[in-house]
């Protein structure tokens, strides 16, 4: 299996990208010119060390010869020496300003990643792979980082010496001088080219190696399907495409480095070959004087160097430049679940929850990287929804069971309570307060939920289940309490006990045992509205029986939503909802809708002939 | 996919991976095995890699040709021209712009010829690595986080990237310089060469001390990159649960603090360098000196000329020109290396369940499992089987009921050869599963877990992953057996619908439907559903029961359900606690008796309306 190609976005200039990073490196800033500064002046002592060098000997060190004793000699020793201890003073000043920008900012715009995507809604999240967002963290940040600490401060040394050696080049022979520079304009007018073609690529790179860390990352999450089903070798094919696509694209993007590299070196040298021929004209016909020739050549000779490492220093920028692109296409996505201006307080919560006329539907625009490249997406269509004019109300302290058919929406219904999406349409309020009127804090503080696919962090029993208790409390006693109501007791059987490592770091549990956890989690939570989506599903019949027991005692001042499946799970409830077609078609006790609603005896009676589930095909559609 | 040679002596693996205060041997013993991976992916480019080589050593001497070319022009061909005779100029101008051309081209060639080399190592060690986790048996996987794993792939092949970016082949352009700069240094004055041979003390001792320093800060390195990655897929990957139970802020400071610790490293290593490399530059510097010194009294005593002290003193300078790159390369190295130790060390761990040396071939198995003698335990962990005898001839279906951790899952487990037994056998028609290809045994034997993953592709897609060659009609005749057919045809692009990320818009119930089609598509010989139908509502689960019957009718079936509705159409029942058998019989024969199975039979038709 393996996700859709990346294709690249909108492009936006340079300046827009730097702009954005600004207020990032802001603070970096004094170090990162100093580090620039030193950098400069560390390149200006290695320039200048030959030129000292023959001074130093032809006269200080002869005019020691001349006179006789060995002042001179020492004098040129401590000039060299003092000017080579400059030099390497100036490269380690260079290096410990540069430490700080470098890797302060990439940790500060990873954390501000870390917390933007905490913050973003669940919907975002089911979008965009893992591994486009791990990249973004870990390999964009480290090129950023890269760029900060190396490329922009050479970039800037070597583009100043290029145009300082320009300068002192036309001054020295204002023909061969203004040749040189005419000859840098195909130059500027390959740059331009070579930027938009290698930021394309980069961007194809980068993205490519999003995708391969995703499929790499469902590959082990799905570990057991391809082992039960032996399709390591299919997954092994798939994935060996995938990278040998981007080994391609990472030749192509070296073969446009490549021409652009040739292009300038190339470039600048003729146009100093054609000079050589051009100057000793300009010397023959005495326009020139051999002195000036000589020194225009030398500079040259000082300018060459940085020319050659300019297609490195540049593509190396690029690189960065598309990597913080794509960072903050993450950042900058805009959160629509968010925290009101003016948030409101439940004062005295009591946990009464009304759906009224909620619709709800799933954005699928898919993250714009993600976007194939002939894109017909029909944005205008009218999107299926999920929800259409929900009405329930749930009584204080009730336990309302939501019973329907697979994919009648019970799963997205209950998400909707702590806000894990937002209706589209319609409200939601607890208490009579709209959800979207409390802060997500606030909500989830009231309202607590146990999914069926139990997710286990890899951390101990007890910080699993008291992940979302209130503090100040009395941990053990509410653990005991959570554990015993979600009847996993069994914990105390693991090798340390409540403070076994679990998750994927730790041991490993059944399904059952996770599901227990995390209803302990969810009772654990003390919540006012307990959302519970067939938290039961995995426990066998005699457990289910004594969680179920235990939970009807725990419930009775809870209000509680509870997704079921099965009579047993109905049974904890008061009374039961039944979600048909997007709506709410029937609310009352089981016994009550067992015989008033023809939908609630087709989902929930196993006692039904056989002959009825012929039309299951027929009602589903 | 090769099966993993045979060590001599035991193998370090992954274990220790954490630890990045290694002991000499230990140290030394990963740092080979590191070098050795290397090695043997560019082993096969070899060709490549000497080319490469050859052009960098050419656009060298092109470059240094241009500076020699304009000293000709002004010492010969500038007097020439003067006195009327052109031709000097022109040739010598005419060279530099071919030497301008082919410097050029070798570069522009070198730049792509090295990147193949570069993609291609990360090419070999990408499917390495991916063949090899595939390869692992689920007991790895189970302790070996995915994040690990995930790291491995990406940050640790990042540095090795970064490596092969540096240039290897630069490395060798500039030994190749400072070799010859030191030979004319030589051929021109012993002495000065000695002077040069004296510092080379210095740069030994301080590169001895980098690379101690660096090579446990970049141990350190890999482990916290790999800790932050742990950390983003697992809370990237719960982000439900984080975000219901408000866990934003705690996974802020735990976040914020391995991003510190990855920082500071970082911050410490990039200081390291910054030692490093100041400290090489200072000893040519100081080196430059002793020898002006040096020379200097020479000079003074008549035994030196002036000249040759000149061109002494320029090359020993320009010996220390590539010194700074050659410090980038070394420390680029190390980072490289502190990856390719934790690479090597995934790539050595030999799975525990095994593809046999010479596998018994079983093309058409008919269904007929033995368990003789039976013992099992997870790794060092108590004994979950004690001893199990069980006969299940070829097309029985068969129901396991329990209570949780009786043992059912590691029944099923085992004959899906997820693990292998530690004492005793598991066969199939008569061949012990540890002997038969694994081709043969996984189209033999198919599990369906509770856990019904889809990975990102369409549902068409995932269905067909039970067979990739399997047509159009096929999948659709799996997902109608189920009765997913319906609901697949009412997503936005039925078939083709994009399941995203982890099946996000399809249903629980909806998933393990899909999962169950890839189990009638797999047609195997033996089914064992774990929990399959645990997320189904009960028309789906009747639904499924009523395929159920029809594609058990001839096979073999293990099947492990809470729900004994799934238990109905077993032809015989295993009642399993402590991991023993403790009844055995048909259905009607157990509820007819006072056993579990009666008791859990009467308490399930209580709870029926």
């Amino acid at each position: 299996m393996r996700s859709r190609p990346a294709a690249s976005s909108a492009d936006t200039p340079v300046v827009a990208t730097l702009a954005r990073l600004y207020p990032f490196v802001k603070p970096a800033l004094p170090r990162l010119i100093a580090g620039m500064i030193c950098a400069l002046g560390a390149s200006l002592c290695a320039l200048a060390i030959p030129q000292v060098l023959e001074y130093a000997v032809n006269g200080p060190l002869l005019g020691s010869v001349d006179a006789g004793d060995t002042s001179g000699v020492w004098f040129a020793v401590l000039l060299v020496l003092g000017l080579g201890i400059l030099e390497a003073g100036l490269i380690a000043a260079r290096r410990a300003f540069i430490l700080i920008p470098g890797t302060r900012v990439e940790a500060g715009l990873r954390m501000s990643l870390f917390r933007h995507l905490q913050d973003l809604p669940i919907a975002f999240h089911d979008q965009w792979p893992g591994g486009q967002l791990l990249s973004r963290s870990m390999s964009d940040l480290s090129s950023l980082r890269r760029w900060l600490s190396f490329g922009i401060v050479m970039l800037v040394v070597n583009s100043t010496t290029i145009v300082v050696g320009i300068v002192l080049m036309i001054r020295m022979a204002a023909p061969l001088g203004v040749a040189y520079l005419i000859g840098a304009l195909p130059v500027v007018f390959f740059s331009y080219r070579f930027s938009r073609r290698f930021r394309r690529i980069s961007r194809l790179s980068q993205d490519q190696a999003g995708d391969l860390a995703t499929t790499v990352e469902e590959s082990v999450h799905g570990i057991r399907v391809l082992k039960a089903y032996g399709r390591g070798r299919e997954a092994y094919r798939n994935f060996s495409s995938q990278a040998d696509e981007l080994r391609g694209t990472e030749l192509s993007k070296a073969r446009v480095l490549s021409m652009f590299s040739f292009a300038i070196m190339t470039i600048s040298e003729v146009v100093l070959g054609l000079c050589v021929f051009a100057g000793v004209w300009l010397v023959v016909d005495g326009q020139m004087t051999v002195g000036a020739l000589v020194a225009f050549f030398a500079t040259a000779g000082v300018v060459n160097g940085p020319v050659e490492r300019l297609g490195e220093l540049v593509s190396m920028s690029l690189y960065a430049k598309t990597a913080v692109d794509r960072y903050f296409e993450v950042l900058d996505t805009v959160n629509e679940v968010t925290d009101p201006a003016e948030p409101v307080r439940v004062n005295a919560p009591r946990g009464e929850v009304t759906f009224e006329g909620v619709h709800f539907h799933y954005a699928d625009a898919p993250p714009i990287d993600l976007i194939p490249a002939p894109t017909t997406v029909p944005s205008e269509a009218p999107r299926e929804e999920v929800l259409s004019g929900v009405d329930l109300h749930i009584r204080p302290g009730e336990t309302m069971a939501l019973v329907g058919l697979t994919g009648s929406g019970k799963t997205t219904m209950a998400s909707l309570v702590p806000r894990l999406f937002d209706v589209t349409a319609g409200s939601l309020r607890i208490d009579g307060v709209d959800v979207r009127d409390l802060t997500r804090r606030d909500l989830r503080t009231l309202v607590s939920i146990a999914f069926e696919d139990a997710t286990l962090f890899s951390a101990s029993v007890r910080e699993n289940v008291l992940f979302g208790a209130p503090p100040g409390q009395d941990d053990q006693r509410d653990l005991e309490r959570a554990l015993t109501v979600a009847q996993a007791l069994f914990v105390h059987d693991l090798p340390d006990g409540v403070d076994t490592l679990i998750g994927e770091e730790g041991m490993s549990l059944s399904g059952g045992q996770r599901q227990r956890l995390a209803l302990a989690r969810a009772v654990a939570a003390r919540p006012y509205v307990l959302v519970l989506d067939d938290p039961l599903s995995a426990l066998d019949v005699s457990t289910e029986e004594a969680v179920t027991e235990q939970l009807r005692a725990e419930l009775e001042r809870t209000t509680t939503l509870i997704v079921a499946h099965r009579p047993s799970t109905v049974a904890l409830a008061d009374r039961v909802a039944v979600l048909q077609d997007g709506r709410v078609t029937g609310v009352g006790t089981h016994s009550e809708l067992l015989v008033s609603h023809d939908h609630y005896r087709f989902v929930i009676s196993s006692l039904i002939e056989d002959e009825e589930s012929e039309l299951v095909g027929k009602v589903r559609s | 996919m090769k099966g993993v040679p045979a060590t001599p002596s035991v193998p370090l693996g992954v274990q220790d991976e954490e630890n990045s205060q290694l002991d000499r041997v230990h140290s030394k013993a990963v740092r080979r095995r590191s070098l050795r991976l290397l090695g043997s992916t560019l082993a096969p480019l070899r060709a490549t890699f000497v080319g490469t080589v050859v052009l960098v050593v050419i656009a060298q001497a092109t470059r240094v040709l241009g500076p020699a070319l304009i000293a000709l022009a002004v010492d010969t061909a500038l007097p020439q021209a003067q006195a009327g005779n052109w031709g000097p100029a022109i040739w010598i101008s005419g060279g530099y712009v071919l030497a301008a051309i082919v410097a050029g081209a070798t570069t522009a060639a070198f730049i792509r010829l090295a990147a193949r080399v570069s993609q291609t190592v990360l090419l070999d060690l990408r499917q390495r690595v991916f063949g090899q986790t595939q390869r692992l048996s689920l007991e790895f996987h189970e302790s070996y986080t995915s994040g690990r794993i995930i790291s491995r792939q990406t940050s640790d092949l990042e540095a090795l990237r970064e490596l092969l970016d540096s240039g290897v082949t630069s490395l060798a352009s500039g030994f190749l310089y400072m070799v010859f700069t030191a030979v004319s240094l030589f051929v021109l004055d012993v002495q000065a060469g000695l002077v040069l041979l004296v510092a080379a003390i210095p740069v030994w001792l301080i590169t001895r001390w980098f690379q101690k320093r660096s090579q446990v800060l970049y141990r350190i390195s890999r482990v916290a990159s790999a800790r932050l990655i742990v950390n983003f897929v697992e809370n990237m990957t719960g982000i439900r649960a984080v975000q219901a139970f408000r866990r934003e802020d705690a996974n802020n400071a735990r976040y914020g603090a391995l991003t510190e610790d990855y920082r500071a490293n970082t911050a410490r290593t990039m200081g390291l360098n910054g030692i490093y490399d100041p400290a090489l530059q200072l000893t040519g510097n100081v080196t430059v000196a002793v020898a002006l010194a040096f020379g200097g009294f020479r000079v003074l005593d008549g035994s030196l000329e002036v000249g040759v002290l000149i061109a002494t003193l320029l090359y020993t300078k320009r010996f220390f020109q590539p010194v700074q790159q050659m410090a980038m390369f070394y420390n680029s190295f190390q980072s490289a290396a502190a990856a390719l130790e934790k690479i090597s060390g995934l790539l050595e761990e030999i799975p525990t369940v095994r593809q046999a040396a010479d596998p018994v071939p079983l093309p058409n198995a008919k269904g007929a499992l033995r368990f003789s003698d039976v013992e099992f335990g997870y790794g060092a962990g108590k004994v979950v089987l004690p001893n199990l005898d069980l006969d299940i001839p070829a097309g029985q279906t068969i129901a396991l009921v329990g209570q949780t951790g009786a043992g059912k899952s590691t029944v099923a487990k085992l004959v899906a050869r997820f693990y292998d037994v530690t004492g005793g056998s598991v066969t199939l028609d008569g061949v012990d599963l540890r002997e038969l290809a694994s081709r043969d045994l996984r189209r033999a034997i198919v599990m369906v877990t509770q856990e019904a993953y889809l990975f990102s592709g369409t549902v068409r897609d995932n269905i067909a992953l039970a067979k990739p060659e399997a047509t159009d009609s096929e999948v659709e005749a799996a997902a109608r057996a189920v009765g997913a057919h319906d609901f697949i045809l009412a997503l936005p692009d039925g078939y083709d619908t994009d399941v995203n990320k982890r099946g996000g818009r399809v249903s629980a119930g909806q998933r393990q439907l899909i999962s169950f089609a890839r189990a009638f598509l797999a047609d195997p010989a033996v089914l064992i559903l774990d929990e399959a139908t645990s997320s189904l509502d009960i028309p789906g689960e009747r639904l499924v029961q009523r395929g159920l019957q029809t594609l058990l009718a001839d096979r073999t079936a293990l099947i492990i359900a809470h729900r004994l509705s799934t238990v109905a159409i077993a032809d015989r029942v295993l009642v399993m606690s402590d991991g023993r058998v403790v009844e055995d019989g048909t259905p009607e024969e157990l509820i007819a008796g006072d056993g579990r199975f009666a008791a859990l039979h009467h308490a399930w038709e209580d709870s029926l309306v």
